[in-house]
């Protein structure tokens, strides 16, 4: 009985729990006395009564099942020897599995006849579209027979105990229906469970990240002291092919860290004028013609991928910065073409929207009372803004500059093709620096072995950016919030 | 008259007797107001008197509150908004081209509905106009400016400990009477009040409404009100608005004992409105 099937058949019991709870709800109904709840609530309470339990159920019996199939799958693999040919117990049971799942799509005639080594085997699956590994060994066969036999009785034991969840749910709930039942609260505490856990699943995804990166880290800073990553000057890893070991590199963030704050205040420089005049515009001055066109072209450059936006500096803005500098020096090209200078403009032109979208919202924000109160009072429109509506607005809008800042900071397609992967720690904007996030994709593409400290410290760099970034936002939502309660 | 108190009838008459008859201030002529396709006004012709206090009265929607917005302008700030007629102020039409606005609005100063301090200190609040009109020499002339400004809104003894904290932390009536410093503290001639007590307290409204009779000394004051007894008790002209347009203007005094018009009867006797 497949998982699938169950699952059908449970659904339809719930529609049919829902019909027979609304008919049962109605004819309950003889007008003597108010109903509690709208039949409708009757039969959506019936439905969920009986498919949610069974449901759940359903989830939970196929991860237990899994659990169940390996440890039995383990306990019959011969032990482990120093010669066991397969590298790791999880590999070996992979290939189990992979075996296993084969053996389901035979034929039951070829299952009659199923062949006893492993070199028989291989063929006659890659003819179903299942391809093994070259070095299974012929004791997984019974094995994986085995597997299958184990799944199938799991899947029907799960598939009768969920029908049966299903009925008794339903019985459950039709017993449940009766005039003054209090169907609607019922409905309404599933419902505010379901949103519970979806903001539950967000909150446990984030936990998750932190963790995988966070054990990752550990196993990094067993090899690399933490003083001399986070205090380190010199970003040299060495890369070490799989296998050749022995090379120790050394791994400062200060170069990256400075090069990702220093490109980033670039961009920030470039994208706060820029975005908050004509944030300033939109909210106060452009008329509601001008406001609708506007406003969302603004906004499009929001929706370009930032990897155009490195196009665009890796094949435009580098190469005019540096022909102009050359033009200006008379021949000496002191502007490199790729630089802080063109990652910090490019990506200060793909901040603009942010800054003048969330600012524009937080200057509208500003109460109309108090600009009529100064435009009453006869100062212009420029001193009401630079006087009441900016210094109302100020602390939203450094809330709004910090989220702004954090993206900066995150942004990695612009800088990986903008800003160069020379790990320089220097002052001068026009020659190239790098940033945290062109290191990590650079420790982590390539061939490489992944125990190696040169790998694993693309994810304390993840872990490093991750607290900053986090750090940076936690403080603009608590002043956002702040700035917030001024006037509610 | 059940609207109105003894002392009240006293006082209207006593102010009768002494009212000189008042040159005008501002005049306003066949004014129309359109919002985008839709008219506020039709055609509005009524005197302001200098140094008197006149009352706007009418039901929700009747124009009263556009005509006090048109006659500092604010109206200029609502997208799609058409003003025509003329309107006076001192005998020059305040829509001129010529005419800066910004100078007309430090002339005709405004108090809202709601109290509508900025987020700054009593003191900054009151300091805000003289500041952007350079009207202080130094710091010691603003700091006069300010106390003479909340003086005369009788809020200096409530607040003369605390001026540099937050104008927002007061209470209603407090921050309506700083708005009202705010408001003199530029030296208008006429201030104009739309529904000044509307958010106040009885307490609070009869302070604000005292001050608006001491007031009345040195300012023309234009008034919207949807209390009949407070254009009684406040005001010596009472002009009355219904749909757009002025239904009829007199004295205070005339137009709650014996109105002309049926409506203005109806209004305020409460039969509708």
């Amino acid at each position: 009985m497949s998982t699938s099937l169950v699952f059908v058949i449970v659904l339809a019991i719930g529609v049919i729990g829902y019909f027979l709870g609304r008919q049962r709800a109605v004819s309950k109904n003889d007008g003597s006395v108010k109903p509690h709840s709208l039949p409708h609530y009757h039969a959506w309470w019936v439905f969920l009564a009986s498919a949610l339990p069974a449901i759940l159920f359903l989830v939970i019996w196929a991860g237990a099942t899994n659990i169940y199939l390996e440890r039995s799958a383990i306990a019959e693999l011969p032990v482990r020897t120093a010669d066991t040919v397969i590298a790791s117990q999880s590999l070996e049971l992979g290939m189990v599995s992979g075996i296993a799942r084969g053996l389901g799509k035979l034929t039951a005639d070829e299952v009659t006849n199923l062949p006893q080594t492993f070199a028989e085997l291989r063929p006659l699956l890659s003819a179903k579209g299942v391809a093994l590994a070259p070095d299974g060994q012929d004791y997984m066969i019974p094995i994986a027979v085995e597997w299958n036999k184990n799944t199938q009785r799991a899947n029907y034991i799960g598939g009768i105990m969920a029908l049966l969840l299903a009925v008794g749910g339903a019985l459950y709930g039709l017993s449940g229906v009766h005039v003054r039942a209090r169907a609607r609260n019922n409905v309404e505490r599933v419902i505010l469970g379901a949103l519970l856990a979806a903001s539950t699943i967000a909150i446990l995804t984030t936990v998750g990240i932190i963790l995988s990166m966070l054990f990752q880290t550990l196993t990094f800073f067993q090899s690399v002291s933490p003083a001399s990553f986070f205090f380190g000057t010199v970003w040299d890893p060495r890369f070490a092919a799989a296998g050749s070991g022995g090379s120790q590199g050394q791994f400062g963030l200060i170069p990256l860290l400075a090069g990702t704050l220093y490109i980033a205040f670039v961009a920030m420089l470039f994208a706060v004028p820029v975005g908050l005049f004509s944030a300033i515009y939109m909210a106060e001055y452009a008329s509601r013609g001008v406001r609708s066109v506007v406003k969302p072209l603004l906004e499009v450059l929001a929706g370009i991928p930032t990897i155009v936006y490195g196009f665009f500096a890796l094949v435009t803005v580098g190469p005019f910065l540096r022909d102009l500098s050359a033009a200006l020096s008379g021949g000496y090209a002191f502007i490199q073409a790729q630089s802080v200078l063109t990652a910090g403009i490019v990506m200060g032109v793909m901040l603009i929207p942010f800054v003048s979208s969330l600012s524009d919202d937080i200057i509208t924000a500003v109460p109309q009372s108090l600009r009529d109160g100064s435009l009453g009072l006869g100062s212009t429109r420029s001193e009401t803004i630079r006087r009441v509506v900016l210094p109302a607005a100020l602390p939203g809008i450094v809330g709004a500059l910090l989220l702004t800042a954090s993206r900066a900071i995150g942004e990695t397609m612009i800088v990986v093709l903008a800003a160069g992967v020379a790990a320089n720690l220097n002052i001068n904007p026009f020659e190239a620096m790098t940033t945290i996030t062109v290191k990590i994709v650079n420790q982590l593409t390539g061939d490489l072995e992944f125990n190696s400290p040169q790998t694993l410290v693309a994810f304390a760099l993840g872990l490093t950016l991750f607290f900053i970034t986090l750090g940076m936002n936690i403080f603009a939502l608590y002043i956002v919030r702040k700035y917030r309660e001024q006037y509610e | 008259m059940n609207l109105m108190t003894e002392r009240n009838l006293e006082k209207a008459v006593n102010d009768k007797m002494s009212a000189q008859p008042n040159a005008i201030k501002m005049q306003g002529k066949d004014v129309t107001v359109h919002y985008g396709d839709k008219q506020a006004l039709f055609g509005v012709s009524l005197d302001v008197p200098e140094k008197m206090v006149t009352a706007l009265i009418g039901p929700s929607g009747c124009g009263k509150s556009t005509f006090l917005r048109s006659l500092n302008r604010m109206n200029d700030t609502i997208e799609g908004c058409k003003i025509g007629g003329k309107i006076t102020l001192d005998d020059e039409d305040i829509y001129n081209p010529k005419i800066d606005v910004v100078e007309l609005r430090a002339r005709v100063g405004m108090v809202f509905q709601k109290p509508n301090p900025f987020p700054k200190s009593i003191f900054e609040n009151v300091a805000y106009g003289p500041r952007i009109h350079g009207l202080a020499k130094g710091r010691h002339e603003l700091d006069e400016i300010v106390e003479k400004s909340l003086r005369r809104a009788s809020l200096f003894d409530e607040v003369k400990d605390r001026l540099h904290e937050a104008g927002t932390g007061l209470s209603g009536g407090q921050q309506q009477r700083l708005c009202i410093a705010r408001a003199i503290a530029v030296s208008p001639e006429v201030i104009l009040m739309d529904e000044p007590c509307s958010a106040l307290d009885p307490i609070a409204t009869a302070k604000v409404e005292e001050l608006i009779d001491e007031l009345r000394e040195n300012y023309t004051i234009v008034i919207v009100t949807h209390s009949m007894q407070q254009a009684a008790r406040v005001s010596q002209r009472t002009a009355m608005f219904h749909l757009g347009n002025l239904v009829e203007v007199g004295d205070t005094e005339m137009m709650f004992t014996s109105p002309t018009e049926k409506r203005t009867q109806d209004y305020i006797t409460g039969r509708f409105g």
